[in-house]
């Protein structure tokens, strides 16, 4: 197991746009490469494409707003040996594309790089259409997909360029909301790597995206009550880092998954799927239980649908109530 | 090069072909198949530029098969240019094949992208064609849509967007049977009037009889030559055609003919 040091102050962390990462990661994925390409829709600013755009302008195309088409230019790029990025709000971009991603680009296996922005329910105000819930299930559900939720500014900074250096599909999932900065500029960062950013004995907790903070503060909370709480970060959820979530299943003998996303079929069920299989243990999962979002602001939405750092001191206290019990 | 007469004799023994592997499979779409063919023969013996030995060459012309069901008439002009074998043709829809239902580049060569979720292949295009422009590339890129499939949105979303970039190295064709699964296109759902929503969408519009040879490599000629915006071909066709009693009949969408049928095809079509 990959273990990283952290030595941040979680009571006093960087907030960071993990948009902005993406769109500094594209540009820098652009001059590596004359190859690169990104595709517009209408929200270039706001997605951060606006810099590489500015770069680039021979290689940036605007395609308004219809994204099963977007899919469909990325994939006829994709057949000359472009590498085009096409992003967009993840609700759309993976919900109404959804076929377009299955049948052209994932059937034909082709080099389309998908960049879903304002991720989850923190987009806040603009509500439920907006506040994209389900994308890790229906992007992971499909063959030769690669899906990666960064956690932070610099890990989706980082999954930009990667996705660009490796070949095949993938959907890159990142939020709206300036979020705390966990990892820094020199974390190894590695598609289908999952870490241990705290050590700990009793149960793992195992997260994505700005859950990983969570789940640190969380961490930080249970070990004040004498409760030892392994944190990972998990990014990829496609292709899975079995070994990593085996070993902390083995080690801990618990676990606590937390994602911003539907419960059904998002990380933690990836999770699941290894464990029920491989090495069951007691689990509980922290995500969005079988409802849509509303609006309201980031933070009291976050607290509201159970997504912050006590729905995860609770949780793991349940499931170590249950290793207990399985343990007697 | 075949002239006008060689190029009929190709398309009946393409028809023959298609028949031929229709019936083996037990499944599969003969009517549009029929309807295309002429056009697509037309394409492959004497507008494209391509290399069976070479499918991969780089500055190929493209074909995108957007109405990917009717992969029976693809296969079998694929086979007799020689991107395969033609003994694979009696595998068509049985497992294993590399040919599939509805095509699929990874097992087909020749086959430059899966399709058969309509609607999704104009996009396609538009990007190769797109791609071709940021590179000064001088190939062409061509794809074949039915009549009914573009009752799919996507399709004017492709069309706005090549149409937007003046992409005159594009050219699509509209296999335009006026038949559907349900019946008549008009009537399940009106697509009408037709040249106008292509003109409207800033493409230059070409309508020929789809079974003419001579009218068909007119409107590819004609579609090269013209800049600044990209070519639809309206192919006025017969669904079915070249077989009396499929032509004209949305019964012959998705069904493979008994034994019984294909003789009497194949004697229709080699008197």
């Amino acid at each position: 197991m990959l273990k990283i040091e952290t030595n941040i102050n979680l009571y006093n962390v960087k907030y960071e746009l993990t948009r902005q990462g993406y769109g500094e990661g594209i540009l820098e994925a652009g001059y590596r490469n004359r190859n690169v390409i990104a595709l517009g829709a209408d929200i270039t600013s706001s997605v951060k494409v606006d810099m590489f755009r500015d770069a680039f302008p021979d290689r940036f195309f605007n395609l308004g707003i219809a994204e099963q088409n977007q899919i469909g230019i990325a994939a006829g790029l994709s057949l000359l040996g472009k590498i085009p990025f096409v992003t967009n709000y993840g609700v759309f971009l993976a919900g109404r594309a959804w076929d377009q991603i299955r049948t052209t680009v994932c059937y034909g296996n082709l080099n389309v790089k998908l960049g879903g922005a304002h991720g989850g329910i923190s987009v806040g105000p603009d509500g439920a259409t907006h506040q994209a819930l389900e994308e890790i299930s229906i992007m992971r559900c499909l063959p030769n997909m690669k899906v990666v939720v960064p956690a932070d500014y610099y890990e989706t900074k980082k999954a930009a360029i990667a996705a660009a250096e490796i070949y095949g599909p993938i959907y890159i999932r990142f939020g709206r909301e300036k979020v705390p900065v966990v990892t820094d500029e020199y974390t190894p960062f590695e598609i289908g790597k999952a870490y241990c950013l705290r050590d700990g004995s009793d149960l793992a907790i195992i997260a994505c995206g700005v859950m990983v903070y969570e789940s640190l503060l969380a961490a930080e909370k249970l070990a004040k009550e004498g409760i030892s709480a392994m944190v990972i970060n998990n990014h990829t959820i496609k292709p899975l880092d079995k070994d990593t979530i085996l070993e902390a299943a083995q080690k801990t003998g618990a676990v606590v998954t937390a994602e911003e996303h539907q419960l059904a079929g998002g990380m933690g069920s990836a999770v699941l799927e290894v464990l029920c299989q491989e090495y069951p243990v007691p689990v509980r999962m922290v995500g969005v239980n079988d409802r849509f979002g509303e609006s309201g602001d980031a933070d009291t939405l976050m607290k509201a649908f159970g997504l912050n750092s006590d729905s995860i001191v609770k949780a793991a206290k349940d499931v170590l109530s249950i290793k207990k019990r399985a343990n007697n | 090069m075949l002239n006008l007469e060689q190029l009929q004799e190709k398309a009946k023994q393409l028809r023959i072909s298609i028949l031929n592997m229709l019936h083996e499979a037990g499944s599969g779409h003969p009517g549009g198949s029929l309807s295309a063919i002429d056009v697509l023969t037309v394409l492959y013996y004497d507008v494209m530029n391509h290399d069976p030995k070479n499918p991969q060459w780089e500055e190929r012309d493209r074909f995108i098969l957007s109405k990917g069901h009717i992969a029976p008439a693809l296969y079998s002009v694929l086979a007799d240019c020689g991107y395969f074998d033609s003994s694979e043709l009696k595998t068509l829809r049985k497992y294993g094949s590399i040919l599939q239902g509805h095509p699929c580049m990874q097992k087909t060569p020749g086959v430059e992208v899966s399709s058969g979720s309509l609607g999704q292949g104009l996009s396609i295009a538009t990007g190769l064609a797109l791609g071709a422009k940021i590179d000064n590339r001088s190939f062409r890129v061509y794809c074949m849509m039915g009549d009914g499939e573009t009752q799919e949105g996507q399709i004017w979303e492709a069309a706005m967007a090549a149409g937007h970039y003046k992409l005159d190295n594009l050219c699509a064709i509209v296999d335009f049977n006026g038949l559907q699964i349900d019946g008549k296109v008009e009537n399940v759902m009106n697509i009408n009037p037709y040249k106008e929503k292509w003109l409207a969408f800033n493409w230059n519009v070409v309508e020929i009889d789809g079974h003419n040879m001579a009218d068909i490599r007119e409107a590819f000629y004609r579609a090269k030559e013209f800049k600044t915006k990209p070519t639809v071909i309206i192919a006025r066709t017969i669904k079915g055609k070249g077989v009396s009693f499929m032509e004209n009949d949305a019964q012959w969408h998705g069904k493979a003919p008994n034994d019984e049928e294909l003789r009497l095809a194949l004697s229709e079509l080699d008197a």
